[in-house]
């Protein structure tokens, strides 16, 4: 981004799949990041009720973001780390902990 | 297991100088920090700051975080653990960290608990739809990711933050619709204000949201007006179009270890919540814990910073180290005082009284 | 140079923008002293107390007097200002301008500080606007100041109508008027 004040130093382009549909970021940005630049904003979806989330305090504190990266579920990714080739899914429901 | 004189739970502005204060003294520090950096908000900070030129006025924020990131790694005594986060404190002072490589004790004479604050939430219908992000999380994604957070952004809460972050928006070429506020005047410096009415953004004082639009995700907001009783006045509801609507209606004091370990807390609104009780020294009821920056009461980054510093002198001299700590003590005290002096100081130093006065409660 | 303000206007409070009763304030404070040489003057649009200082060091010729309290309001001392600008680099509520009323026959000049992109070019015209933000017509790029730190803002020269002297205080730049803003994304 062009920024009056600011530079940016992002880590080296990567790629990932976001529910089988494979998407570009920068390695080691939130995979938050990633998926809102490439304007994905729902995340997941409630337990109950189904609603739709995404985050909201972007610091890893509010557990808004929760969604299922590598198998692995209630991952925070507004704060963990984009690697290259994650499986990134929208986490249904409460995470599934085997 | 690891030992360390003073351990430091938060790097942002007051751990920072806390870090740097208690090292200065010549104890051992250890710098705890969950993010993968250091300096808290104060990285995502593009303006200018206010105070003297004693807490660096005029100098950017995250030029200010910069430095004291790079005064800490030039101190030999402290040690920095990153992606570290403090899960609790325990008998015979352990601390205990979740880090990368797995759980570490450390073993702490003194511990300062400086882990700041977040945002509060807002009651709204559809408040937990993706677009509502708090004024931090919004910063987050411009300032230190590059990602536009959406393309026109509704701005809740006149305050500091509020106006701050709608520049920054601003700044990052993301169209503000206007910012709201529920009080019938700006809360925030009327100078970051005056700087995005310039812009044409408006202010809407004396207004509220009353819901949030979109099935999956926010498309506009429903806005009303406010009478004096802070009631919505019937028909006066007006839609604006939006994807994101941030919330900056005030931070709350991240508190949990304080409340583990055991340190009496009060109920103090000018301070933003529940925070420890802490004396002129920084010093909470527990003997050992010392707290600073905003999780002992939101303020400003100049005060954490003054904060931390008061702190961290204070558990340093604790442990008998003393190079003219009195007199260093002295001139933080000061420096806090002038900063809370004036009308804007009003609320922190009313709060600062309430809790003192009030002994704290359980 | 002593201040009595009443403090920010109701106006002010309200809606962020100075009103009249602010102004007119500022404008008696800056009223010449006899014998003295017209030009650019410094305007510290700066109403409020909050603690903030850096305005009184940047300036090298004692025109800010340094504060005794920081929550001070500047104490602005017009007969030592040559209206260079550095103040307006510095500020960090962005709040202080120079304005010349005496720039040409039917122009004022006014210094703002500048923190977006794109940047206007020199020579160019961009639109200047009001402190609500309304657009009030044209304005001439005279000159774009960079600064030397980080920490300083840009500073843009503006030529305005004279009468809109104490009108404008922000300007926008249209992006079809740059001819290397190619449109970049991100």
């Amino acid at each position: 981004m062009d920024h009056p004040i600011l530079e940016f130093e992002k880590g080296r382009p990567v790629k990932f799949t976001f529910e089988n549909q494979e998407l570009p970021g920068y390695e080691g940005e939130p995979i938050a990041a990633a998926l809102l630049a490439a304007g994905i904003r729902v995340l997941r979806e409630s337990p109950r009720r189904h609603r739709p989330r995404g985050f909201f305090c972007a610091i890893g504190n509010c557990s808004s973001c929760l969604m299922v990266v590598d198998g692995v579920p209630n991952v925070r990714v507004c704060v963990e780390p984009l690697r290259a080739g994650m499986r990134v899914e929208r986490q249904r429901g409460h995470g599934d902990i085997r | 297991m690891k030992s360390v004189e003073v351990a430091v739970v938060g790097a942002g502005p007051a751990g920072l100088s806390a870090a740097l204060a208690a090292a200065g003294q010549g104890a051992s520090v250890a710098l705890i920090e969950r993010d993968e950096r250091l300096g808290g908000q104060l990285v995502k900070q593009t303006h200018k700051f206010f105070g003297s030129e004693r807490q660096e006025a005029g100098v950017r924020g995250f030029v200010i975080a910069r430095g004291l990131a790079e005064a800490v790694a030039a101190e030999p005594a402290i040690e920095v653990r990153l992606s570290s986060t403090a899960l609790g404190y325990y008998t015979d002072k352990v601390v205990y960290l979740e880090e990368p490589d797995g759980l570490v004790k450390l073993r702490a004479e003194r511990t300062i608990i400086t882990t700041g604050a977040a945002e509060r939430m807002l009651a709204f219908p559809g408040n937990d739809l993706p677009g509502v992000y708090g004024a931090g999380a919004v910063q987050t994604l411009m300032n230190v990711h590059a990602v536009r957070p959406g393309s026109r952004v509704l701005m809740v809460g006149a305050g500091n933050i509020g106006l701050i972050v709608s520049y920054q928006l601003l700044q990052a070429r993301v169209e503000v619709a206007a910012v709201l506020e529920a009080a019938p005047h700006v809360g925030g410096y009327l100078v970051h204000a005056a700087k995005i009415r310039r812009a044409g953004v408006p202010i809407l004082v004396s207004h509220s949201v009353k819901e949030a639009l979109g099935e999956r995700e926010v498309r506009g907001v429903v806005v009303q007006r406010l009478d004096s009783a802070w009631k919505p006045v019937p028909e006066t509801e007006a839609t604006i179009v939006c994807d994101v609507i941030c919330l900056a209606t005030g931070l709350t004091p991240l508190t949990e270890l304080a409340w583990q370990v055991g340190c009496k807390m009060g109920y103090v609104p000018e301070l933003g919540g529940h925070v420890p009780w802490h004396d002129e020294d920084m010093r909470t009821t527990i003997e050992d814990i010392y707290v600073a920056g905003d999780c002992s009461g939101v303020e400003e980054a100049s005060a954490a910073m003054v904060g931390g510093r008061l702190a961290g002198l204070s558990a340093a001299a604790s442990l008998g180290h003393d190079r003219r700590v009195a007199e260093m003590k002295e001139v933080a005290r000061e420096e806090l005082a002038a900063l809370r002096a004036g009308p804007t100081g009003d609320k922190i130093r009313k709060g600062l009284a309430r809790l003192r006065g009030a002994g704290g409660s359980g | 140079m002593s201040e009595s303000r009443l403090g920010p206007s109701e106006t002010l409070r309200r809606t962020g923008v100075p009103a009249e009763a602010d102004l007119d304030g500022l404008k008696s404070a800056l009223a010449r002293p006899a014998g003295m040489v017209a030009g650019p003057m410094a305007v510290l649009e700066c109403f409020q107390r909050i603690p903030c200082d850096p305005c009184a060091s940047s300036c090298k010729r004692g025109a800010i007097a340094p504060f005794a309290d920081i929550n001070d309001l500047p104490a602005f001392d017009p007969e030592k200002c040559n209206g260079c600008g550095l103040c307006v680099a510095r500020c960090p509520g962005l709040a202080i301008f120079v304005v010349d009323e005496t720039f040409g026959p039917d122009e004022a000049l006014i210094k703002l500080a500048y923190e977006f992109l794109p940047l206007p070019e020199r020579d160019g015209v961009v639109a200047a606007l009001d402190r609500e933000g309304r657009p009030t017509g044209q304005a001439r790029v005279v000159r774009v100041q960079r600064p030397k730190s980080k920490d300083e803002s840009t500073v843009v020269w503006v030529a305005v109508p004279k009468s809109l002297a104490w009108v404008v205080r922000s300007i926008r730049v249209e992006e079809g008027r740059l001819a290397q803003e190619a449109s970049r994304e991100s």
